[in-house]
């Protein structure tokens, strides 16, 4: 449907939802519906409207001299993608698309809505650092656009940063900006055995040289206790820099085309680790640690695996959630139960009281009669 | 002719023995200046043209007397304008003539340079160029640089979101802070963002970067550090022609490349800059680009390679590329003395801060040819070409009358150019006091009211940096600018004057 006709007809649902107390669903691709709505504290399941965000699709600008795209927040990511390909430009926090996992579609609004990044955070930056503008449709039924196309714009609050990671709280992310970077000439992955501990210090000693250092994974081995795994790390840049890193860091050297597949595939959580024969437990559910790089390994049942230079933690454990939200505060970060486990206990958990006054104020002046769900 | 104003003089004096009792109960008295030579220091930031007095200056020692001044105040009412180093451009630290102004100039400890998690975390009043100085011996640096990065603090920094030649490469401020620390306006400790890559919920502390100090009091900040490349040469290239030129920076980005710095110099600032520095430009050039590569000397030879390749195909009439770390100073010397060069051959200037696509830089300075007509006002330019910021500089004399009038009639007329043209008011300046106006062209009613409400968020009773960034739908009124949206004005067609 036309931008023009839809988006009217969704500022009147919005309108009259306020009007009536009643609340909207806003429903994606739904390549994250599990961690979404266990995210949403409200609206997710009980809401009387579903807002199609799909139904917004479609490329509206892009520009590869400019490095920009803008494009409707319904728009497939596989269709931005194979747009910026066929100009040798890519997303280079790469989105995780979550398809074969979740039998979704990951969109552009989705991305930056959940503001999930891909294997190379660390070092190129997440989904916020890409986002230039949006359009946001409020709880107050207006259309409004934050930000820009430039690469420079300190005009007003960044409102369009902001959205990442709001999770459909403060309204219905109508379009988006991106800034893209051509992709790189050259890259190669890397393999050596070493333990958590040790893959942690070492990338962490890596990543303060001048390397072109991307991203890393460390797996623990399939019997997974013995403390043992492998590091993966993936070298991306100018060809004469990604040679001569190589040839400085040692390692194995991962053939292209197996190096492809392992990234995709940690990305999109197809990895066989995602999927392990859990020992006849129904609560063990997925986590998602974000620390400190430097925080050493974490002492917790089940399995560990380590991103962006210890700077994300997946684990699966059965433990209790307090056990390890406690563990990840005390490393100086957070973790969100992000598939399986008890379904009552909260994702997030915000520490500071101002904080959570502040959030659910901002939340209530985009959203001030409660159309969309609340996160806080 | 005074008589009128006694009431009000009156009323002032009154407040500000009141602000200064309530102070004095809970900072020790020699950090509290309010005698009329003693505030006059601080009666303006870097953009001189605009001046108030502050009621009181306060130069808290610690956080604790922070959050006492902001708990007082906050009692009290009154306004609260946090300073840093004072060398911003917008009058964003402009001070509030009924309020205090906060100056945060000896909170100048670098805390921890923690050289394995690649950070460090210093007091809101550390000098931006001190945090590289202080990383450097563990080969490594603070990217954002900009311009004056020598005197300017990382809590301006944030305020202000600020940029500078490297940014096209490695980011802005918003792009290089992990977490910050501070108080809310009711001087409650307030910690957005944190030490791991990312924090539940909204990204926060995105929008406190850039707020111009409107939603919080920040005191410390943890910034990322990284590598510092091992090698950074640069070319300098003249072209006939500003299209040819303007051209050449698209295709260098088409090409796939970012360099590390990709700035433009129009034929007027060049000379300027030649005369001061005596760089060795080309003054017959009518645009210089000069376009830097840092990294590993692998990698820079190759970029230098292809960057060369791309500008000889784009028409360049002289190409230089540096050969010694002092050579590529001396390239930058000009660019980065732009602003006290054009000091030298103008009483005064006008230093604007649009931001425009790309593409559209030869336009852009086709448009301000036009204007330099109109206002009958000499203009040199100086871009950070590679991300389209531009810093027009509008030479008058503010001697003369109607030239002030004039210049700034010029510039607005530059920053509407800006965004018909697609891009932004202000790209690194910020808007402050400035350029509170031209909000009113590129956000709508709506818009604006929106960023209130978000700001009433943090701050309910709107008394931190008041009347800077967001302006009134009076003001806008006042002001009788028409929201522009994707380059069109409402009826296009009509006649304007």
């Amino acid at each position: 449907m036309q931008a023009d006709v839809l988006i009217p007809l969704w500022q009147d649902l919005v309108r009259e939802a306020a009007s009536r107390g009643e609340r909207i669903r806003i429903h994606g691709g739904g390549s994250k519906a599990p961690w979404w709505a266990a995210a949403q504290h409200s609206g997710a399941d009980t809401a009387e409207h579903t807002l199609d965000a799909t139904l917004l699709s479609g490329i509206n600008h892009f520009e590869p001299t400019e490095l920009v795209i803008t494009a409707r927040a319904g728009t497939p990511l596989t269709e931005i993608e194979a747009a910026l390909a066929e100009h040798h430009q890519f997303l280079p926090f790469e989105p995780p698309h979550f398809a074969r996992a979740s039998g979704g579609q990951a969109t552009l609004g989705g991305m930056v809505a959940s503001a999930m990044s891909g294997p190379a955070r660390i070092s190129a930056g997440g989904v916020r650092d890409y986002v230039l503008g949006a359009s946001l449709l409020s709880g107050r039924g207006e259309v409004l656009r934050f930000g820009g196309e430039v690469m420079k714009n300190v005009a007003g609050f960044d409102v369009s940063r902001l959205l990442c990671g709001s999770l459909g709280s403060l309204g219905v992310i109508l379009d988006v900006s991106l800034k893209i970077l051509p992709v790189a000439p050259a890259e190669t992955s890397l393999r050596f055995a070493m333990t958590q501990d040790e893959a942690i210090a070492r990338c962490n000693a890596w990543a303060a040289q001048p390397l072109p250092l991307n991203a890393s994974a460390w797996l623990p081995d399939r019997s997974g206790s013995s403390g043992k795994g492998v590091l993966t790390v993936r070298l991306r840049g100018a060809r004469a820099a990604v040679q001569a890193a190589g040839a400085k860091l040692g390692g194995e050297r991962m053939a292209d085309t197996d190096a492809a597949t392992f990234w995709t595939a940690l990305r999109e959580q197809t990895l066989p680790w995602f999927t392990p024969t859990w020992p006849g437990d129904s609560q063990a559910a997925l986590w998602r640690l974000s620390l400190p790089t430097t925080a050493p390994a974490l002492d917790l049942s089940g399995t560990q695996l380590v991103e962006w230079f210890g700077g994300l933690r997946w684990l699966i454990s059965a433990a209790p959630a307090s056990i390890i939200l406690e563990a990840a505060r005390q490393a100086g970060g957070h973790a969100t139960r992000f598939r399986g486990g008890d379904a009552r206990a909260p994702v997030f958990e915000p520490t500071q009281a101002t904080l959570l006054r502040i959030q659910r104020q901002i939340k209530t002046a985009f959203d001030p009669h409660g159309v969309f769900p609340t996160l806080f | 002719m005074n008589a009128p104003l006694q009431p009000d003089l009156a009323a002032r004096a009154a407040r500000q023995a009141e602000v200064v009792a309530a102070l004095g109960a809970v900072v020790p008295p020699h950090i509290l200046l309010w005698q009329p030579e003693e505030v006059t220091p601080y009666e303006c930031d870097g953009l001189s043209a605009y001046r108030r007095k502050p009621l009181v200056v306060v130069l808290p020692e610690t956080e604790a007397q922070v959050a006492a001044v902001l708990k007082a105040c906050h009692r009290l009412n009154v306004p609260v304008v946090a300073r840093g180093a004072g060398t911003g451009l917008s009058g964003g630290a402009l001070p509030n003539e009924d309020g205090v102004l906060l100056a945060l100039a000896r909170f100048n400890r670098i805390k921890r340079v923690d050289p394995v998690a690649r950070t460090a975390t210093v007091e809101c009043g550390v000098r931006n160029l001190a945090i590289s100085e202080a990383a450097a011996p563990h080969g490594l640096f603070y990217a954002p640089d900009p311009s004056s990065q020598i005197a300017c603090t990382i809590g301006g920094n944030i305020a202000e979101n600020s940029g500078g030649v490297h940014c096209l490469k490695y980011g802005l401020t918003v792009h290089n802070v992990l977490q910050v620390r501070g108080y809310t306006v009711e001087g409650e400790p307030l910690t957005v963002g944190g030490l791991a890559c990312d924090c539940p919920g909204p990204d926060l502390l995105a929008a406190v970067i850039g707020s111009e100090g409107m939603l919080m009091v920040v005191t410390e900040v943890t910034v990322k550090l990284l590598p510092k490349p091992v090698l950074a040469r640069c070319i300098m290239a003249s072209f006939d022609d500003l299209r040819k030129a303007g051209d050449a920076v698209a295709a260098i980005i088409a090409a796939g490349i970012i360099p590390a710095g990709l700035e433009m110099m129009d034929q007027p600032m060049t000379v300027a800059a030649e005369s001061f520095v005596h760089a060795g430009y080309d003054l017959d050039a009518r645009a210089i680009l000069l376009c830097e590569s840092d990294g590993t000397p692998e990698e820079v030879e190759e970029e230098i390679g292809r960057m060369t390749e791309v500008l000889s195909l784009c028409g360049a009439t002289a190409l230089k590329c540096s050969e010694s770390e002092a050579e590529r100073l001396r390239f930058w010397s000009g660019r980065k003395n732009a602003f006290p060069a054009t000091g030298r051959i103008s009483p005064d200037y006008y230093c604007m801060d649009g931001t425009i696509p790309r593409k559209r830089v030869a336009d852009m300075l086709e448009a301000i040819q036009g204007m330099e007509g109109k206002y009958g006002l000499r203009c040199v330019n100086v871009f950070h070409a590679g991300d389209g910021n531009l810093h027009p500089l509008i030479l008058f004399d503010a001697n003369q009358p109607g030239e002030l009038h004039r210049a700034e009639a010029f510039g607005a007329e530059i920053l509407e150019t800006s965004v018909a043209m697609g891009g932004t008011v202000t790209g690194e300046h910020g808007v402050g006091y400035e350029k509170i106006n031209a909000m009113c062209v590129q956000f709508s009613p709506e818009e604006r009211e929106q960023f209130f409400a978000f700001r009433r968020a943090f701050d309910p009773g709107e008394t931190l940096n008041p009347g800077k960034q967001i302006p009134t739908h009076a003001r806008c009124a006042e002001y009788g600018k028409m929201h522009v949206r994707g380059g069109l004005l409402p009826f296009p067609d009509l006649p304007r004057f």
